[in-house]
């Protein structure tokens, strides 16, 4: 190991060399792995970008292998998964593996989001890196919402017909989009084959470009840390931050740790529990899809849930989807909507820390409520939830500015 | 002309080139994306497809429901009976648009009080106005509830009476869709066509 390294990080001629004569191996090496430094400081909450990475990997090759035994037509979609599970060999752990990867995508990314919340890492000058995240988040959601449509189950179909049925509430211009996206009347083998299209192809390679594009410029700025400080104000006589450390030996050892762990929790998902009670795949998907029936209880999975249940509190049809659309992308507008002048929750004030208690209260009140039934109690929580969901977003300007920060200090601490 | 003339001459030829280009690059791209587009819209066989259905009503019983497939479209023919059409009024004050008023909604001929062409057969595009879940019938008569029979979208809990119409106060934004349909024989109803020949 040591003298792989001694020779990737000198080159003294021989196959080195001569491939960095025609190619910026070494150096891209340096810059992105054994000379990137990330402060030494980083706590449980910096390993869900390095899990999103993995489940990603997870996603892709699973998925490769499905589409060799997947077929995408509404008369065989849903027998050729049964045939999946049953008749290829391992197809159920692949199969498995996939479904309960999508789930854990948005685990880890709705984590992963938190954290940048936790310690404003959207804030200066991160916030390209942060609107490269949403839009990863929103290629993420367009990849699940067309991917679970491709098992052609009751679930699959409804949930499609809702989401796509949204897109008729923008005036003029609604009903023909919908054809548009669905190339039929109606959700139809047509709309199943495009959907396979785009959930293979187009969006994956979507995902792929903006991961790399995220990394980049996460790269380009460095990566923030719990206490919210610039390491690279702080350089020894080498030019290294004093609080960083190279990615690569101590953040790959460090990740390696969470990344055995997380595989740990994703594999007795896959063992034990694949449906999760309902949660990861839903009951109603073990029928075929049905046009003549609509499934007397109809959810999402419970990835959008939360955004779901703010669509369901709106009793107007065009304000319903505005009001959904809006929740999923303010989030976007973080980096602007958030004035203190600290980026760590370890140093703001009351206010932030109680915003920030109250609105993973909300999103969670919100996504469980997206899964019960619109009526009596339940739409009158979801009007309240939604209300505070915007007010944590509209008000930020307002709490962040008057709210009293503590001083930060000159260099990272543990635990502090 | 001098040298600064010359310059600036090629400065503004060379301005306009490239505007001209970006210009001409740009309608080209439009053009060529028109194809791309228009391979989304509906095929020729899924239009074909979406050809007319016969549906033969001569069996139905009063207060039958059958639901047929148009266009891969859910339909409902309701043969409504006598009471079912006499307390259809009643409704009217907690209606929305009890008038069929919007127009897109159904074709002229059944903007009615009954909404159809006939009054007893009722002809329905079973595809709540809201997200397009299937309503579910629900004929039993609750006057403690003022509900007088109708469907009822188990997805997000929209009401209409048994003429389609919807009631106030829940996400559906208009009353159902009436297809376009017509009465070939006393017994046969064509639905998606409502004039020349079947």
């Amino acid at each position: 190991m040591a003298r792989i390294e001694a020779e990737v990080g000198t080159p003294q001629g021989g196959l080195m060399k001569w491939i960095d004569d025609r190619f910026p191996f070494t150096s891209t090496m340096k810059y992105h792995v054994t000379e990137y430094y990330a402060s030494k400081n980083f706590n449980i909450w910096y390993v869900f970008g390095v899990l999103s990475f993995v489940v990603l990997i997870i996603q892709l090759l699973t998925g490769i292998f499905l589409t060799m035994n997947y077929k995408p037509s509404a008369a065989e979609a849903f027998a050729s998964v049964e045939y999946i599970m049953r008749d290829v060999e391992w197809g159920w752990l692949i199969r498995y593996m996939h479904s309960t990867g999508a789930s854990f995508f948005f685990v880890v990314v709705y984590l992963h989001m938190f954290r940048a919340m936790l310690y404003g890492s959207y804030k200066k000058p991160r916030e390209l890196i942060w609107i490269i995240g949403m839009l990863i988040f929103l290629v993420l959601m367009a990849e699940a919402f067309a991917g679970y449509l491709l098992p052609w189950g009751q679930m699959s179909y409804w949930g499609a017909q809702v989401i796509i049925s949204l897109f008729g509430a923008i005036p003029v211009i609604g009903d023909g989009l919908v054809e548009i996206i669905r190339g039929d009347y109606n959700i139809s083998d047509i709309t199943l084959n495009r959907f396979f299209a785009l959930h293979v192809i187009l969006l994956p390679l979507a995902l792929i470009g903006l991961v790399f594009v995220h990394i980049v410029a996460l790269h380009e700025v460095g990566s923030n840390n719990p206490d919210g400080i610039d390491i690279k104000e702080k350089k020894d006589e080498n030019g290294v931050p004093l609080d960083g450390v190279a990615f690569h030996p101590y953040h790959t050892s460090k990740d390696l740790v969470a990344i055995i762990i997380f595989l740990m929790i994703f594999f007795s998902v896959v063992f034990f529990a694949p449906e999760m009670g309902g949660y990861f795949l839903e009951y109603a998907n073990f029928d075929p899809a049905n046009v003549r029936a609509t499934p007397e209880h109809i959810a999402p999975v419970w990835y959008f849930t939360p955004f779901y249940a703010v669509l369901r509190a709106v009793p107007d049809k065009l304000w319903g989807f505005i009001l959904f659309g809006l929740s999923v992308i303010l989030p976007l507008f973080l980096p602007w909507l958030d004035r203190s002048r600290v980026r760590s929750i370890r140093y703001r004030g009351w206010m932030y820390k109680m915003a920030l208690t109250l609105f993973v209260i909300t999103f969670v009140a919100l996504g469980w409520l997206g899964v019960q039934p619109a009526e009596g109690i339940y739409v009158l929580l979801a009007r309240i939830f939604t209300v505070l969901y915007f007010a944590f977003f509209l008000l930020m300007p307002y709490y962040t500015s008057i709210d009293k920060t503590k001083p930060v200090p000159e260099r990272v601490v543990y635990n502090g | 002309m001098t040298e600064d003339e010359m310059e600036r001459l090629d400065r503004n030829r060379r301005h306009f080139l490239t505007v001209a280009t970006g210009v001409t690059g740009l309608a080209g791209l439009g053009a060529f994306s028109i194809p791309f587009l228009a391979s989304l819209k509906p095929s020729a066989r899924a239009q074909a497809l979406g050809a007319p259905v016969e549906v033969a009503i001569g069996s139905m019983e009063p207060g039958e429901l059958v639901r047929v497939l148009w266009r891969g479209r859910l339909v409902f023919v309701l043969r409504r009976s006598e009471e079912m059409l006499a307390k259809l009024g009643d409704n009217d004050g907690n209606l929305r648009d009890p008038n069929s008023e919007v127009v897109e909604q159904q074709p002229e001929y059944a903007a009615n009080a009954t909404r159809s062409v006939k009054p007893e057969y009722l002809v329905i595009e079973g595809s709540c106005t809201h997200l397009g879940c299937a309503p579910l019938e629900d004929f039993e008569v609750r006057p403690s509830e003022q509900w007088n029979g109708g469907f009822f979208c188990p997805c997000h809990g929209s009401k209409f009476d048994l003429a389609g119409r919807v009631f106030q106060g829940v996400p559906a934004p208009t009353n159902l869709r009436v297809p376009p349909y017509r009465f070939v024989r006393d017994d046969l109803i064509l639905i998606g066509q409502d004039s020349g020949a079947a």
